[in-house]
């Protein structure tokens, strides 16, 4: 059998293909982050945390109104971006025009008591969430066991961060955000209510998070801190793409995760590290990250 | 004996001074639960620990020779920075007498030393680390529970005898990971069985699948989770979803708590085999006691860290209505070490010159979903190991306390 | 977009010789204030503050009054906090050599950061300090000294000068006390000097400042140098008072506490971030008996923090007696 660095051939497509698996949460998570930062100027570290919320929908939904994965699916990111909305609107708005760290630190703040609420009414261990009927099982590969789950999961992650690409660089709607986001006064000015399209962004970016949540739910333990770390990775993975790309972080979004994956077999220990690592050249060679525009 | 002879005339100056009264210091016992109350151990430890000692001091009738007893606690953020300062101030200005639990390890050895240094009395009850008994030994401390080498030696030796004898470690990349992979791969080398490979990962990694593809292509039988909290769960789950376990290999939890079972369901969590100290579905004391603890915690089932938190503190409290007095540490210490204990948790046992409380601990695994006859009907027990094996020899401890 | 655009919230009142003598008065009160204070509180609770106080203060000297957001300080201040316990512990060296050494270590560590991070400004700034943190972090993970997370516990805290025995808290907190004024007066000259002119004026306005022929790329490694030193002063410190040093010192989380007591007290103030320490580390000491409820209330007063009081405590209070404090 061939081996390349190293290591046989087949365990490393198993990696590569686990790697890419890892991606499609970074990237689905860091491109809402990416679409909010692009249009409120906001690094919502709330993020994390409405990740978790969308896994705890996903949970109650089912056990309390018998609603399984599908509605979650559908439900969850509607009920987490209907809150999202709430605090753009009551919150957010009033930061308006402030620097960086203002945003930050408010929506940091609001995850702590996020995650302590949820953590004082479902506890610190969590809650178990099975995988759909429709979904169980796996196909062997010949390299690896693939389960049906995570394959189900790169091709929904592939196609909604397609999807989103797709309505924000060819549609009408995505060219006002654009312009929204290189001038909101002149978009204002030509009759667009910026601040409602402001509001339904934070909105879209969180439904994006709730969304990864609902994907994770079957496979990550459903517990209150499970966004917590993430958002520190999720935010290294936009910097490195560049602030507000759209591109840049489902690219590298996923460009991490197969990196981060050759990382576990190669160096282990060293497998949270990498990402930062590589922020670190990256900024150092390219200051606007890797797809984006210096300015 | 010179020792003896001091003690004693302490013992006579402490009598002469006080007389027929009890001579608590300020008043009052006060008893410091200090724990996890808001990160990963809030489950295993937390609020259900302030309960157990609470119905400690009631069961005991809230006082000691007429002497109120207090149970306060306080969230030390799994900082040993946080948890240090506020021993610190506990011991010196809040007038509390015994700090008990404090899970995270790092903690624990902080709080050690400050109640070494302050002569006041330190029951471990959430603590992993079996270097409180070794070579951190202190003549103010007590350790209930568990500890890692008594987990290492349970699981391992066990699983070795019953078949499970090539290994493969997923370790947790910090002390406590490294201390359970090491006192475990120790007794399944003395077992006769063998270790293929290990693979150490970051704290809090929410993905293992490639680990435990790494140990699957490792072909050993037995995968060893030296982790905890919800890195044992993550990788227990993901391991039925890859197939691990249903392709023939096992999975052997090195820390794994009740509250850990309850979180992951019987689905996932059937077959994991572990050790621990205590069950709520033990005897008939232990069912009347995790009732009543339950019904004041939301239904909870208590952990064997929150049973131990309530039988120190018993224990305590008759080491102190032995003495009629809590000012001397050491004293307490040493007269809880020199009284047999006797708990409805943990039934009889003794604590040892280390400090190391010694019990039996219990092999478990985990009922399939079928098997369970209702809510939190989780374990099986596969075989208890007796008291006098459980825990490290104290020879090879390098506790000076035992030279 | 680069953190300090914001002049109208993040500059304090323009410093004016009115301004200053009421500077110097505070800091007379302050002095006044903690000499006194053990009598009343609890001296290791206050020695906390003021490590925690003079760390602010370091951190403040960068984003205050350079306009450079630092998202890795705590990486300076670990690395003294390990230093000073390896040196006290395993060399034996005497509590001020250690803290001394520490220093130096915090001194040079922050010369290699600085020399990278100061190319980039703003959010990229800050991220490049996070990254170069979290990787050495990584290191004090890896390395066997450190202890991995149980730390180096049991620092002994020796005699100062081989003369005063500081396991006694009152002769402890004497010496803190002296180190925390040092630091303090040295950031409080600093600012005021010719050099601290400069560094206000790259904060307003880099470009203009490179116009008029100052290297600013050389003030700017200068005041990150001056800032991770002291930082390394107080982790230092920190760690013979308490006699550990662990990975909580050098956790990302660490450096957020730090931006936090900056914002809670005023950025770009004097007093501002001895205030803002003095207020968390209570926050954490006093919130600590409200078991699982800290992590929420300390969210909600970053809340409250961010919407209602964003010049901070002392900002505020500047602003209203119309003083720079």
């Amino acid at each position: 059998m061939a081996e390349l660095l190293g290591i046989p051939a087949p365990v490393l497509f198993g990696q590569l293909l686990l790697g890419l698996i890892n991606g499609a949460f970074y990237a689905i998570l860091s491109l809402g982050l990416a679409v909010i930062f692009g249009l409120l100027n906001i690094i919502n570290f709330t993020h994390g945390a409405q990740y978790m919320m969308g896994a705890f929908t996903a949970w109650m939904l089912l056990n309390h109104l018998g609603l399984g994965y599908w509605w979650a699916l559908l439900l969850a990111p509607l009920l987490v971006g209907f809150t999202g909305i709430l605090i753009e609107r009551l919150l957010l708005k009033r930061l308006a025009g402030l620097d960086h760290l203002y945003g930050l630190l408010l929506t940091f703040g609001l995850a702590l008591v996020i995650q302590g609420l949820f953590r004082n009414e479902f506890g610190s261990t969590g809650l178990p969430y099975a995988i759909p009927p429709e979904l169980r099982g796996g196909q062997n590969l010949g390299f690896m066991f693939l389960p049906n789950y995570r394959a189900w999961v790169v091709g929904v992650s592939l196609a909604v961060c397609l999807a989103t690409w797709l309505v924000i660089e060819k549609t009408r709607l995505g060219s006002y955000l654009r312009a929204a986001t290189e001038n909101p006064t002149l978009v204002q000015a030509m009759g667009i209510d910026v601040p409602r399209m402001v509001t339904l962004t934070y909105g879209f970016g969180v439904a994006l998070a709730a969304f990864a949540g609902v994907l994770a739910a079957p496979i990550y333990q459903v517990s209150p801190l499970m966004g917590a770390d993430l958002i520190i990775v999720v935010f290294a993975v936009v910097v490195i793409g560049g602030m507000g790309s759209i591109l840049g972080s489902i690219v590298t979004g996923f460009g991490l995760g197969v990196i981060e994956g050759l990382t576990k077999v190669f160096w282990p220990e060293a497998s949270s590290t990498v990402i930062f690592v590589i922020m670190a050249i990256v900024l150092l060679l390219r200051p606007a990250g890797l797809f984006g525009r210096s300015g | 004996m010179r020792r003896s002879l001091l003690s004693a005339g302490a013992a006579l100056l402490a009598l002469s001074t006080a007389p027929a009264m009890a001579d608590f210091t300020g008043g009052k016992v006060r008893i410091g639960v200090l724990n996890d109350q808001s990160s990963l151990y809030a489950d295993i430890t937390g609020q259900g620990s302030v309960v157990a000692a609470r119905m400690a001091v009631e069961d005991f009738g809230s006082k000691v020779k007429g002497t109120p007893i207090e149970v306060t606690f306080a969230d030390h953020q799994n900082k040993p920075d946080v948890g240090s300062n506020i021993a610190r101030q506990w011991y010196d200005t809040d007038g509390v007498d015994v700090i008990v639990d404090v899970p995270t390890s790092s903690v624990a050895l902080a709080i050690n030393e400050i109640a070494r240094e302050k002569n006041k009395v330190f029951l471990v009850s959430g603590a992993a680390t079996s270097d409180l008994t070794g070579p951190k030994c202190s003549p103010n401390t007590v350790h209930w529970t568990y500890d890692t080498w008594a987990l290492a030696n349970g699981t391992g030796s066990a699983i070795v005898q019953t078949g499970g004898d090539s290994w493969f470690f997923l370790t947790a990349d910090y002390a406590f990971g490294h201390a359970l992979e090491r006192d475990t791969e120790a007794v399944v080398l003395k077992s006769g069985g063998k270790v293929l490979g290990k693979v150490r990962h970051p704290l809090n990694t929410a993905d293992f699948s490639s680990y435990l593809l790494q140990a699957q292509g490792s072909k050993a039988k037995i995968i060893g989770l030296a982790n905890a909290g919800g890195d044992t769960i993550n990788s227990i789950k993901q391991a039925a979803e890859f197939g691990i376990v249903a392709g023939g290999q096992n999975l052997a939890g090195l820390l794994v708590f009740i509250s850990d079972v309850h979180g992951l369901g019987l689905q996932a969590a059937q077959g994991l085999i572990f050790t621990e100290s205590f069950y709520w579905d033990l005897n008939d004391s232990t069912r009347a006691w995790s009732k009543r603890f339950a019904e004041r915690m939301g239904g909870r089932m208590p952990t064997m860290v929150q049973a131990g938190v309530y039988a120190a503190v018993t224990h305590y409290l008759k080491a102190l209505d032995a003495l009629g007095s809590d000012a001397d540490g050491k004293a307490v210490v040493a007269k809880m070490k020199e009284t047999p204990t006797d708990d409805p948790l943990f039934g009889k046992g003794t604590i040892r010159k280390d400090g190391r409380k010694l019990h039996p601990m219990y092999l478990f695994e985990v009922k399939k979903p079928a098997e369970s006859k209702g809510p939190w009907d989780y374990y099986k027990l596969k075989a208890t190991i007796p008291a006098d094996k459980a825990f490290r020899p104290l020879a090879e401890g390098n506790c000076p306390l035992a030279q | 977009m680069a953190v300090g655009s914001e002049p109208a919230v993040l500059a304090p009142v323009a410093a004016t010789g009115h301004g200053l003598r009421h500077q110097r008065l505070g800091i007379a009160l302050l002095a006044a204030l903690l000499a006194v204070a053990p009598l009343f509180l609890y001296p290791v609770f206050l020695m906390k503050v003021l490590c925690f106080a003079l760390f602010a203060c370091a951190f403040n000297l960068l984003i205050g009054y350079v306009g450079l957001l630092s998202f890795g300080h705590a990486a300076f201040f670990g690395t003294a906090a390990y230093a000073a316990g390896h040196a006290a512990k395993v060399w034996g060296l005497s509590p001020e050599l250690a803290v001394l050494f520490a220093t130096a270590c915090s001194a040079a560590l922050g010369l290699v950061f600085g020399w990278l991070a100061i190319r980039r400004q703003g959010i990229y700034f800050a991220m490049i300090t996070l990254a170069l943190a979290q990787m050495l972090y990584f290191f004090y993970l890896q390395a066997p000294f450190t202890g991995g997370e149980d730390g180096i516990q049991a620092i002994p805290r020796g005699r100062l000068l081989g003369l005063v025995d500081l396991s006694h808290d009152l002769a402890m907190y004497g010496v803190v006390l002296v180190v925390f004024l040092g630091g303090f007066l040295l950031i409080y000259r600093t600012i005021h000097s010719p050099f601290g002119q400069v560094l206000k004026a790259i904060r307003e306005n880099e470009p203009r400042a490179v116009s008029l022929g100052y290297d600013t790329d050389r003030y700017k490694l200068a005041a990150f140098v001056l800032s991770a030193a002291l930082s390394g002063l107080a982790g230092g410190t920190k760690a013979i008072v308490f006699q550990l040093a662990s990975l909580t010192d050098v956790h990302w989380t660490m450096s957020g506490e730090v931006v936090l007591m900056a914002l809670v007290g005023g950025l770009g103030t004097v007093f501002g971030p001895v205030v803002g320490a003095a207020v968390v580390v209570s926050l954490q000491n006093y919130l600590a008996g409200l078991g699982h409820w800290v992590t929420i209330v300390q969210g909600c007063i970053f809340v409250a923090c961010v919407l209602a009081f964003r010049r901070g405590l002392v900002g505020e209070l500047a602003r209203l007696i119309r003083r720079p404090l």
